[in-house]
C-alpha cells in the first residue's frame, strides 16, 4: 500500500523562471509529513512534483529524481497519467466535480481504472466514504450533487475520492485553508486515521495544524522575492518546534518572520 | 454563551431596503436606463407579435385552403388557397441536418481551441473560425448554389448507392443538388461560427480546479475533458445549438439562391425542391399583392412561434439539471 518517497536534486522551473533548487528528501511510508514555509517558498510547487501535476501548468519543467521505492517517477517513458493514479492529491479549495453525484465523484477515480460491477463500486464508495469520516451524513443522499454539500462535506469527499482508487501516496495542499475550525478538526483527526495506510505528505500554513498532525515536518525559505524557494531543514516535528538546528527555521515558527 | 443578552436589539443602520436607489442621481440615471432598455425590449416583441398576428388573422380569414395541411402556395388566386406544410418541413428538416452536421463538428473544433492547440496556434484558428461569421448570407449562397452543388453531386450518388435502402438517402430524381440536404450542409456551414465560438468560450471558462481535480485522479486529456469540460459546458453548448438553429431557422438569401423550390414533401432529401419559410416569403414577397403579403406573414408568425417553441424547449434541457449544472459549485 504506502510507498517510501525518495527526492534527490529536484527542481521546478516555471518557464526560466527558478521556483524551487535542489531539494532532497526522504518521506516514510504510513508516516505524515508537513511542509511549512512563508507564501512563495515553493512548497506547493514541491508538492505537485510529486505527482507529476506541476507540468501541467504552461511552462512547468522539472529536474531530478523522485523515486516512489524504487521507481523514479521522472524516468524514460513513465505516464504521468499512470504516476497520478498510485498518488493521490487532495486540493486547498474542495473541488467534486460539479455535474456528479456524490456518489459518482467517489465512483469517479474507480471508472477511470477499469471496469467494476455496480456491486463492487457501492461497496468501495461505502468503504472510501468511511475511510472520509462522510458516509454517515450522505448516505441517504448518494444521488444528490457533490456541489450541495458543506465545505468541510465536499473536503471530506474529495478525500473519499483521492482514496477509493487506492493510492501509494496522499498529497494534500492546505487542506483545510478554506474550511472553518470544526471542519478543520474533522479532517486533521481523518487524517490521524488514514496515516495508518497511506503516506501523506500535507502543505499547510497553519503551524498548529503541522505541530498536530504531522510525525515529521519540512521548512521551505526562500532567500529573497524572485529567488528559488529552498529546503531549509526536515526533522521530526517535536524537535522542528521545540529545537530546532537551523536559526531560520525559529525565527519563523517563533514568528518573527513570514 | 450561556446567558443570552436581553439587551441585544436591532442596530442595523438604516440600509436602504432590497438594495433599491439610494436616490443619488447616477443610481437613479442607471436605474432609469437599465429599466427602460428592458422596457423598451419587450415592447419591440409585443408589437412585433401583435404586427405579425393582425396581418395573418387577415390572410387566414380567406383562406380557402387548410392552412396547416395544404400542399401549395396561392395567395392570390381566387378564392385563395396557401398552407404551410411544406415550408414548416422544409424548415425544419433543413435545420436538423444543419444542426447534425453542425454541432459536433463545432463542440470539436471548439475544445481543440480551448484544450489541444498550441496557444501560438489557437488564437489564429479561433479568429479564422469567427471570420466565417462575417461573410454575408448571399455570398454563402452564390458560393453554393455555383461550387457546393455541383460538388455536392459525387456524394449525393455515393449516399444514393450505398444509403439508399434507408429511404431517405434515396435520391429518386435525377438533377442536380439544389434539395434540402444541400441547404442543410451549407447552413451548417454558416451556424458554425456561433456554435463554435460559444462552445469555445463556455469550456475556456470550465474552473482550472475541476479539471485538476481529473488529472490528479489519473484522468488522460480526454477523460479530463470527458469528466469535467464537458459536463460543465453542457448547458453553454445547448445555449450556442440554439443560437445556431435559430440563425438556421430564419435563414433567406442563401436558401433561396440554393434550393429549386417546390411545393412537395418529399422524404427524399437528396431530391431537388422543397421550400422554407424564409425562402418562400424572400421569393414571393416583391411580387405579391397587399393580400398575398398578409398571406406571407402569416407564414413569418409561425416561424416566430416555432423559434420561441426550440427556445423553450431547449431551457428546459437545461433547467432539468440544474442542480448538477456546476452553477453552485
Amino acid at each position: 500500500m504506502a510507498k517510501r518517497i525518495d527526492v534527490s536534486g529536484l527542481s521546478a522551473f516555471y518557464g526560466t523562471h527558478k521556483a524551487i533548487d535542489d531539494i532532497s528528501m526522504t518521506v516514510e511510508p504510513r508516516s505524515v509529513t508537513a511542509f511549512i514555509g512563508p507564501s512563495g517558498c515553493g512548497k506547493s510547487t514541491f508538492l505537485r512534483t510529486l505527482n507529476r501535476m506541476h507540468e501541467v501548468t504552461p511552462g512547468g519543467r522539472v529536474e531530478g529524481k523522485v523515486l516512489l521505492d524504487d521507481e523514479n517517477l521522472y524516468g524514460a517513458g513513465v505516464d504521468p497519467v499512470a504516476v497520478r493514479r498510485t498518488v493521490g492529491m487532495v486540493f486547498q479549495r474542495p473541488n467534486p466535480f460539479p455535474t456528479m453525484s456524490i456518489f459518482d465523484n467517489v465512483a469517479a477515480g474507480l471508472r477511470l481504472n477499469g471496469s467494476f460491477k455496480k456491486s463492487e463500486l457501492t461497496d468501495i464508495v461505502e468503504k472510501s466514504l468511511q475511510g472520509a469520516n462522510l458516509w454517515n451524513e450522505v448516505k441517504d443522499r448518494l444521488n444528490k450533487p457533490g456541489s450541495g454539500l458543506s465545505g468541510g462535506q465536499q473536503q471530506r469527499l474529495c478525500i473519499a475520492r483521492a482514496i477509493a482508487v487506492e493510492p501509494q501516496v496522499l498529497l494534500m495542499d492546505e487542506p483545510c485553508s478554506a474550511l472553518d475550525p470544526i471542519s478543520t478538526l474533522a479532517i486533521e483527526d481523518l487524517i490521524g486515521e488514514l496515516k495508518e495506510r497511506f503516506t501523506i505528505v500535507i502543505v499547510t500554513h497553519n503551524m498548529q495544524q503541522a505541530a498536530r498532525v504531522s510525525d515529521r515536518t519540512a521548512f521551505f525559505n526562500l532567500s529573497a522575492v524572485g529567488q528559488p524557494g529552498k529546503l531549509i531543514e526536515l526533522d521530526d516535528t517535536d524537535r522542528i518546534f521545540s529545537n530546532p538546528s537551523v536559526q531560520a527555521t525559529e525565527d519563523y515558527i517563533s514568528g518573527r518572520f513570514g | 454563551m450561556a446567558s443570552t443578552t436581553p439587551t441585544q436589539i436591532d442596530t442595523a443602520p438604516p440600509v436602504a431596503k432590497s438594495g433599491r436607489s439610494t436616490g443619488r442621481a447616477g443610481d437613479k440615471i442607471f436605474a432609469g436606463l437599465s429599466k427602460g432598455s428592458g422596457i423598451l425590449l419587450l415592447v419591440i416583441m409585443a408589437s412585433i407579435a401583435a404586427f405579425l398576428t393582425y396581418r395573418a388573422t387577415i390572410a387566414l380569414s380567406k383562406n380557402e385552403g387548410n392552412f396547416l395541411t395544404t400542399f401549395d402556395w396561392n395567395a392570390s388566386a381566387n378564392p385563395p388557397v396557401f398552407g404551410i406544410a411544406v415550408l414548416l418541413f422544409g424548415t425544419v428538416v433543413s435545420s436538423i441536418i444543419a444542426m447534425a452536421i453542425a454541432v459536433p463538428i463545432a463542440v470539436g473544433i471548439a475544445l481543440f481551441i480551448s484544450h489541444y492547440a498550441p496557444r501560438k496556434l489557437a488564437a489564429p484558428l479561433a479568429y479564422v473560425v469567427d471570420l466565417l461569421a462575417a461573410v454575408p448570407s448571399i455570398i454563402y449562397g452564390i458560393w453554393g448554389a455555383l461550387f457546393l452543388v455541383p460538388q455536392l453531386n459525387g456524394l449525393n450518388l455515393w449516399l444514393d448507392e450505398y444509403l439508399g435502402w434507408t429511404y431517405v438517402f434515396e435520391k429518386t430524381q435525377v438533377g442536380v443538388a439544389r434539395s434540402l440536404f444541400t441547404v442543410g450542409i451549407l447552413l451548417a456551414i454558416m451556424i458554425l461560427p456561433i456554435v463554435t465560438s460559444v462552445s469555445r468560450e463556455v469550456f475556456l471558462q470550465v474552473p482550472r480546479m475541476n479539471e485538476e481535480a481529473a488529472l490528479a485522479l489519473g484522468a488522460t486529456r480526454w477523460e479530463v475533458i470527458r469528466m469535467s469540460v464537458l459536463p460543465f459546458g453542457r448547458s453553454g453548448v445547448i445555449s450556442a445549438s440554439m443560437l445556431g438553429l435559430g440563425r438556421a431557422l430564419g435563414e433567406t438569401m442563401a436558401v433561396a439562391t440554393v434550393l429549386s423550390p417546390s411545393f412537395l414533401i418529399s422524404g427524399h432529401i437528396l431530391n431537388p425542391g422543397g421550400g422554407t419559410f424564409a425562402q418562400n416569403i424572400a421569393a414571393k414577397f416583391d411580387e405579391a399583392n397587399e393580400f398575398g403579403r398578409d398571406a406571407l406573414i402569416a407564414s413569418g408568425l409561425v416561424l416566430f412561434l416555432l423559434t420561441l417553441l426550440v427556445n423553450g424547449a431547449a431551457r428546459l434541457i437545461i433547467a432539468r439539471r440544474k442542480d448538477f449544472s456546476g452553477a453552485n459549485a
